[in-house]
């Protein structure tokens, strides 16, 4: 049995140590929506975050995020309600089917905790790793710095 | 258009059902959905498949048509609400099933606007209808003294007023309106057709709660991952499942018979692990030890294919359109030239892989799943099972990404299978490799063409000549020239006035599944055109966009009928939605404009244009490119100008142009399958590239103003999208690009 620490819950989880965190959130603890996309580590979809660091949840296994806290898109909005980015993503409608959108909302949050008010190009080069197929790249773009100027 | 018929009559025949009201569309049947209104429970005023009132005026919208992304579960809920003249918080929209008595469910083609706005207006009219008339009785005053406003019916005396929940008993009781007394809002009193409502799932899908085929669970339900024949066709000689079994997590193996060639829709076959988790599934399918006959397609290789369909490009095909002379025009000619286009397989990997759960109990199959085409599904996994369609249900999910590919309910076929088998609920989950691997691939196509101009420059002859598998392999055994539909796709339709046209269709086989991929054939169809056009122009010394303008010549409606092609439409009516040459100048005069055409730009950058009518609509494309020393193109800015009719949400339909500019770019300068011993080499996002951020440039989408009928949306922002970059590549460098996608290497100067 494994400890794991997951939107300020604790959970205890038979799993082998080696298990990718992607399917013991969604197979084993149920939270669905971190989403699987490649399974590399190419795509971004099931970013979440590791004590406030986004990881790959296809890549990091069960053991490495022991002992860590473990935040899901489930776990984003705060006591206060949404996260700004989610309110941002609403305002300019961002997802189309919003599969990768997750994803992309875990990556941005990690993005401006570390970095309040990315520039363009910093906004791009931290969104690089995430694949979107319907090509919201614009919008999810455009949300990032309405969300990035609303924490000013 | 009488598409609403009632079939009161019948659904009381058949189910001795009181409600009395059901209003159908194109076929038979009773909803399911409204039995509890026979039953007694809840009163429910349902005049039809679409809609339902119930006492405390709460409104459920039945959508019939997949949400992949396009936003059209609520598009189409926007057109019914505003008939039935709602207060949008009241209503509810409800997934559909699927089940014919909807009307045709497969959302591929772009048509779902096209086809249903009409009929889910006159859903919601006849409502209203119902609801007014109920309000009259009471009243005693004639339907058109009353009028309704946000769920309300207001009288002609204050204080008339009833809120439609009130008048559900009296209307559910009153005949459902002939279809020829509907009577429908005038434009200028809509309240929610044409504008840009967000869509109904926008909370959800920002909280991650949205649901996706690949999320759904069932208690007890195990989870299997498949290990599919390599190559198409290859069968199964044995397998050792002994170290699979030991696999922690997996209980069982289980293989399924591998299917005859051609597939169709029906399940590959392999064998399947069954485990505790997706993971264990996964962990313990790479234990299996598996022995294949690879069968014919072994040696399938596109290093020689790809060169072979190059080389049939070359030779004389079939001819599929010819007006004057165009050997003798070619022969005239002051000035010929000759170009050849490639573009590659490719394949769709929306961003949720393939992933269906299936229950059978007592001979009867439910399923939950994300397709494009539940009515389809039905069918694949009725006749996997060998049951009948009306033992199979099927449950539509929020689809992450479909472009096609979730129009092929392999994947469904294959989780019914093994739910039979096992006596369990089972999910299947493909992998991306098993997603890559195993799809149904974007056609691989080469396009040979010729002009001659006269001494003014001006085009007095075109040759084009196209080379495909057809999609129809997919589908039957020995086929070897494309569809029709398929040479409606970009080159029959050529809308330019030129004297001597001819176009022809060479053979090309099959080697793997080949399926529709967005906008299909346009894609290397646009590429070839629009490539053309500009190297016309260059050769003609003409500015691009003066010179399409030219090409295109006085607006007229261009009759393929009369020139003797058997063109299709896209389905459509060409009275209603003729091939209008005055709709492609507007498009390509605006997209010049806004984009700021011939504008000063620093040295290798440069625009370009290209402009396709494809799935009804009129898109023009200016791409603003620049390539640097080592050969890097980067697009800059795309300005898509769009006439697709009327619009029914101008933010969904703006996002799909959005999104069509970056898979279009992905297609362009990235996205590329070959094939080596029957087996595609790329097989994730590692090696099979697509278009992200970092590649994308600001996009400005403009809709032309319209009351044309709708055109479709979701696909033809892609097919401009390749001439474009690659004509602005030319400006920028003087090289043209013509094959897919762009080698730097071709760019580079140092």
């Amino acid at each position: 049995m494994l400890d794991l620490r997951v939107n300020d819950a604790a959970h205890q989880v038979d799993a082998p140590p080696e298990m990718p965190l992607v399917w013991v959130l969604r197979d084993l603890i149920g939270l669905r929506g971190t989403k699987f996309g490649c399974g590399i580590g190419a795509c971004g979809a099931c970013i979440v975050h590791l004590d406030g660091q986004a990881v790959r949840a296809c890549i990091t296994t069960a053991a490495e995020a022991h002992g860590k806290a473990i935040t899901t898109i489930e776990g984003l909005a705060g006591a206060h309600g949404d996260h700004s980015l989610q309110r941002a993503w609403k305002q300019v409608n961002a997802p189309q089917c919003g599969y990768c959108q997750p994803g992309q909302l875990m990556q941005a949050a990690a993005l401006l905790a570390q970095t309040p008010k990315p520039t363009d190009e910093q906004i791009t080069s931290a969104m690089a790793g995430n694949i979107c197929r319907c090509g919201a790249y614009q919008r999810i773009k455009a949300a990032i710095k309405i969300a990035a100027g609303e924490a000013e | 258009m009488d598409a609403i018929k009632n079939l009161s009559r019948r659904g009381m025949l058949r189910g001795g059902v009181a409600s009395g009201f059901v209003l159908g569309f194109h076929v038979a049947g009773y909803n399911p959905i409204f039995s509890a209104a026979a039953a007694g429970r809840d009163a429910i005023l349902a005049p039809n498949v679409y809609v339902a009132v119930n006492l405390s005026g709460r409104i459920s919208i039945t959508i019939h048509r997949s949400e992949m992304g396009t936003g059209i579960k609520t598009s189409l809920a926007q057109a019914l609400a505003d008939e039935l003249d709602a207060q949008w918080s009241d209503i509810e929209i409800i997934q559909a099933q699927g089940d014919e008595k909807y009307g045709d469910q497969n959302t591929d083609g772009s048509r779902s606007v096209t086809q249903f706005l009409l009929p889910l207006r006159r859903a919601g009219a006849a409502a209203r209808q119902m609801l007014v008339a109920a309000a009259a009785q009471r009243w005693k005053v004639l339907p058109a003294k009353c009028r309704t406003q946000a769920g309300v019916v207001i009288g002609p005396q204050a204080p008339q007023r009833l809120r439609y929940g009130e008048l559900v008993e009296a209307a559910m009781r009153l005949p459902v309106p002939a279809p020829e007394s509907l009577i429908l809002k005038p434009s200028k009193d809509w309240r929610y057709i044409g504008k840009p409502l967000p869509v109904v799932d926008l909370d959800d899908i920002v909280h991650g709660k949205a649901v996706y085929g690949i999320d759904f669970t069932l208690p007890g339900m195990k989870y299997a991952s498949i290990e599919r024949p390599p190559v198409y066709g290859a069968t199964l000689k044995s397998y050792d499942a002994k170290a699979a079994l030991a696999t922690p997590g997996v209980e069982r193996v289980v293989e399924i018979p591998v299917a005859s060639l051609p597939a169709g829709f029906r399940p590959l076959g392999g064998v399947a692990v069954i485990a505790s988790n997706t993971w264990a599934a996964e962990q313990g399918r790479q234990q299996l030890e598996m022995e294949w006959d690879e069968g014919p397609n072994g040696s399938f290789d596109t290093d020689a294919y790809y060169k072979e369909l190059v080389a049939t490009a070359g030779k004389p095909g079939r001819v599929m359109r010819h007006n004057g002379d165009v050997d003798a025009a070619l022969a005239g000619a002051a000035k010929r030239i000759s170009a050849d286009y490639f573009v590659p397989h490719l394949a769709h990997a929306m961003m949720e892989p393939e992933a269906a759960v299936a229950q059978v109990t007592n001979g009867a199959c439910e399923v939950w799943t994300a397709t494009q085409n539940p009515q389809q599904a039905r069918k694949t996994v009725a006749e996997a099972l060998g049951v009948d369609p009306a033992n199979v249900t099927i449950n539509v999910t929020l689809l992450g990404g479909g472009f096609g590919r979730k129009s092929k309910p392999d994947y469904v076929g294959e989780a019914a299978v093994l739910a039979n088998m096992i006596g369990a609920p089972v999910k299947v989950t493909w992998t991306r490799e098993d997603d890559i691997k195993h799809d149904y691939f974007h056609a691989a196509c080469a396009n040979h063409l010729e002009a001659g101009l006269d001494s003014d420059g001006k085009t007095v002859a075109w040759l084009h000549r196209s080379v495909f598998p057809s999609i129809a392999t997919t589908f039957k055994p020995d086929v070897t020239y494309g569809a029709q539909g398929e040479m409606d796709q970009g080159v029959v339709d050529l809308p330019y006035d030129i004297a001597n046209v001819r176009c022809e269709n060479g053979p090309a086989k099959a080697h793997i599944r080949i399926g529709w991929y967005r906008s299909v054939y346009n894609i290397p169809h646009g590429f070839a055109v629009g490539s053309f056009v500009d190297e016309l122009a260059a050769a003609a010394g003409k500015d691009p966009v003066a010179h399409i303008l030219e090409l295109l010549g006085e607006p007229r409606k261009v009759d393929l009928r009369a020139m003797g092609v058997n063109y299709g439409n896209y389905g459509a009516s060409l009275d209603d939605y003729p091939i209008d040459t005055a709709r492609h100048r507007a498009v390509v005069e605006l997209a010049a404009e806004r984009a700021g055409w011939g504008s000063k730009l620093p040295p290798r950058s440069g625009f370009g244009i290209a402009v396709h009518r494809s799935f009804l609509t009129y898109v023009a494309v200016v791409a603003r490119v620049a390539v640097d020393v080592r050969g890097n193109a980067s697009v800059q800015r795309i300005d898509m100008a769009v006439d697709c009719g009327q619009v029914l949400n101008p933010d969904r339909v703006t996002a799909q142009f959005e999104g069509a500019a970056v898979m279009g770019l992905g297609n362009t300068m990235f996205s590329s399958l070959t094939f080596k011993n029957g087996q595609a080499q790329q097989t994730n996002f590692g090696d099979y590239l697509v278009a992200r951020m970092d590649s994308t440039p600001e996009t400005r989408v403009h809709i032309v103003p319209s009351d044309a009928p709708p055109g479709g949306v979701g696909e033809p922002g892609v097919p401009p999208v390749s001439a474009a970059i690659c004509n602005a590549i030319y400006a920028a460098t003087g090289r043209r690009i013509r094959t897919l996608p762009v080698d730097p290497q071709e760019l580079a100067v140092m």
